[in-house]
């Protein structure tokens, strides 16, 4: 592994896989134990560095570093830099003189990870930046569809919403790419980047056209905000195009899931009675995260101290 | 003063001397002689001394990022004898107050012309005319009129702004950015951008403008100038308006001649600016639009900014970066190296075209007896690494650190006096 996990587009097949495996061994290890606890990062301090609120995501690390014995301090900084008293760099300089070991950063600003790693000697992880990557979300996300389907290679995966704005989308396409599965994105080409034509994948706007083929349905967020901008004309017209409602989820095939990174948009994007359905794994998907993210933080600062 | 460069080849045609008394070339010829001070000009190359339409020298306001005396340093040590300062100063330069301030700071400086740029608009907000003939009768005589920084967006205004400035043979020097298609821009619209998570600027965004204020020029009749030109469509633009017969002239800076976008990979903030740093086939017709006259001049854009403004996560940093002491390097490795520019045509879009845009008449003059002696004398064999912390500038952001560039300034000559004198700034 490298000294950092700041992007899914630079951990190769070996790595990618090597995390996935590790978080199943570690699940396997903890699986039926009273005392849910490792003692590898005993000694070790582990930062969740969070600019954004995201009571989610810190939760899970939090509960990783702890189910590895590390000691965590939570530091939520809201607001940007520069505008907002302390600056980024002085908030890493001052995490660096503390010692901290892993600095788990979760920034509004694409590339605000990237920065933070030339400041700091410890390893710091991507908890999501702006638009541009959620990497643990892609590892806990493949690490599902493994879990479920068997398999990552030929897998197809059909991922829709506002792949534009999603941090999530960047990290699968990327993620599931180098582990051999194809993907397709769904969404209004609005919601699209220009540039989405140099990413591996196939881009469709006709959901319907596509799901029939599906493995994987895997639903993003829809933000409200994003109408009044124009995006598309309004939350029923996108629902009518690109939700998954129950008569939709009845053309996938019979093996297929349906993902949702969450927070949901229940209704818009997504039918109450799809979320709740076998097929969906959204509350496996948490649980899995806090095993990726354990294997995440054991791979980048288990090593000796 | 009097001081003889012996051996120095104008526009690195055959060597001669060139005798400079009284701040004019006196004399240029085989083997004159004079009891003056002596400039040993073997293996220089003399063009007339540049001149930079597009100059940030943040004074009044940011006096911790530059001054006009040390703007005046770094532009002198890059080969200019004068530099335009743009108005987005704080207080805006909108009055013939403010362009006088500068103005007189500039020649207490006494190392370049420093020549104020005025804005359009009543501080740069785009809806109320600035008092232009104030500002072009008061003592800066100002000719250049821009809210760089700024698009001047309303298309009406601009229209108004165009036509009256015809009575002040001005000139309306416009950012041409569509403000509604930049909302939260921070780098090309691409693949990079797509990849990277960064909202995109898209090069429509720049070339809707000027495809509108072309035809502006045109339908009143006045003079355009557009600020740093970065996309391969604005170029054809404007040899499109120009085959039209639109007063229409363009600028290109040295960093979109030689940086790409490939530079936002890992979020240096230093490589952030506005217009962005576009792909590999924009630089190609950029170079290929300065060399064919579409681009009528190379302009700095020199943007100095704190430490704190750029070592910042991308988004929150501010846009901009250094220029003017490795402008004529940069053009030397891309266009003349490139085979793409002769020396005199270097001198043309360096010096000639912009002192004309500018309406300058002592500046960018030719190298011939009784011309004033603004020259630069460079020496096109050296090449050096750019050393950020060795800049005259009072910023370190500049995008060349690290980078090894051909060309070096030895000696600069505003009206005679060496301005610049073995590559040390003199004042």
């Amino acid at each position: 592994m490298k000294r950092h996990l700041l992007e899914a587009a630079d951990l190769d097949r070996a790595d990618a896989t090597l995390v996935l495996d590790t978080a199943a061994q570690i699940e396997s290890a903890l699986a039926g134990r009273e005392v849910k606890k490792l003692p590898t990062l005993r000694g070790r301090t582990v930062v969740n560095l969070f600019f954004e609120d995201s009571t989610r995501t810190r939760i899970s690390f939090e509960l990783a570093a702890k189910r590895l014995s590390a000691d965590v301090i939570n530091f939520s900084a809201k607001g940007s830099s520069v505008s907002k008293g302390e600056s980024l760099k002085d908030t890493a300089l001052t995490l660096e003189a503390m010692g901290a070991d892993g600095i788990v950063v979760r920034h509004g600003s694409s590339g605000a990870p990237h920065r933070l790693a030339t400041w700091v000697a410890g390893s710091v992880v991507n908890a999501g930046d702006g638009t541009h990557e959620h990497p643990t979300q892609a590892l806990l996300d493949a690490y599902t569809i493994r879990q479920r389907l068997g398999r990552l290679e030929g897998v197809q995966v059909v991922i829709t919403g506002d792949v534009l704005h999603s941090r999530v989308a960047r990290s699968n396409v990327w993620l599931l790419h180098t582990l051999g599965a194809e993907v397709t994105l769904v969404a209004p080409p609005t919601l699209l980047p220009v540039g989405v034509g140099s990413w591996p994948v196939t881009v469709s706007y006709d959901l319907d056209a596509v799901l029939p083929g599906a493995d994987v349905v895997m639903m993003l967020r829809v933000q409200a905000e994003r109408m009044n901008a124009s995006f598309f004309p309004s939350a029923r017209e996108y629902s009518r195009r690109y939700g998954l409602d129950a008569d939709r989820m009845a053309r996938l095939g019979e093996d297929a899931i349906v993902m949702h990174p969450g927070p949901m948009n229940r209704g818009m994007v997504i039918a109450a009675d799809v979320a709740d359905s076998p097929r969906s794994t959204i509350v496996e998907q948490v649980g899995n995260g806090v095993s990726v993210r354990m294997a995440v933080l054991y791979l980048l600062l288990g090593g000796p101290a | 003063m009097t001081i003889l460069i012996t051996n120095v080849r104008p526009y690195g045609e055959d060597p001669v001397d060139v005798l400079v008394a009284d701040g004019v070339i006196a004399a240029i010829g085989a083997d004159l002689s004079s009891t003056a001070q002596t400039l040993d000009g073997a293996g220089l190359i003399a063009l007339p001394g540049l001149v930079d339409l597009h100059t940030h020298l943040r004074e009044p306001g940011r006096e911790d990022t530059e001054t006009v005396l040390t703007g005046s340093r770094a532009a002198a040590l890059g080969g200019f004898t004068a530099v335009h300062a743009m108005a987005n100063t704080d207080p805006v330069a909108d009055t013939a107050g403010v362009v006088e301030q500068v103005w007189r700071l500039g020649q207490q400086a006494g190392l370049v012309d420093v020549v104020p740029v005025g804005a359009v608009t009543v501080g740069l907000g785009g809806t109320q005319l600035a008092e232009l003939g104030a500002m072009a009768d008061s003592a800066a005589t100002v000719r250049v009129f821009s809210d760089d920084g700024k698009c001047v967006s309303d298309p009406a205004l601009m229209r108004r702004a165009l036509e009256y400035v015809k009575a002040l043979d001005g000139v309306v020097a416009q950012h041409a950015e569509e403000p509604r298609l930049t909302v939260g821009a921070q780098m090309h619209e691409g693949d990079r951008s797509a990849r990277l998570g960064l909202t995109g600027w898209p090069a429509v965004a720049e070339e809707a403008i000027i495809a509108r204020d072309v035809l502006l020029a045109e339908h009143v009749g006045a003079r355009l100038h557009v600020c740093h030109v970065s996309t391969a469509g604005s170029v054809e633009l404007i040899r499109w308006a120009k085959s039209r017969g639109v007063q229409v002239t363009a600028e290109v800076t040295p960093h979109h001649l030689l940086l790409t976008d490939a530079q936002a990979e890992g979020y240096d903030a230093t490589f952030k600016v506005n217009p962005p740093l576009r792909t590999a086939e924009d630089v190609a017709a950029l170079r290929a639009g300065l060399a064919d006259g579409t681009i009528d001049a190379v302009a700095t854009d020199h943007a100095p900014h704190a430490g704190e403004d750029k070592e910042c996560e991308w988004a929150a940093a501010r846009p901009g970066m250094l220029g003017l002491e490795q402008a004529l390097s940069v053009v030397v490795g891309t266009m003349v190296d490139t085979g793409l520019l002769t020396w005199r045509e270097v001198a043309d879009r360096m010096s000639v075209r912009p002192a004309e845009i500018g309406r300058l008449t002592h500046q960018g003059r030719p190298i011939a007896v009784g011309e004033p002696a603004n020259l630069v004398l460079l020496d096109p064999t050296a090449r050096a690494v750019v050393d950020p912390a060795a800049l005259a500038s009072k910023s370190r952001n500049s995008p060349y650190a690290g980078r090894e560039l051909p060309g070096r300034v030895v000696h600069t000559l505003l009206r005679g006096e060496l301005s610049v004198r073995d590559g040390k700034v003199q004042k």
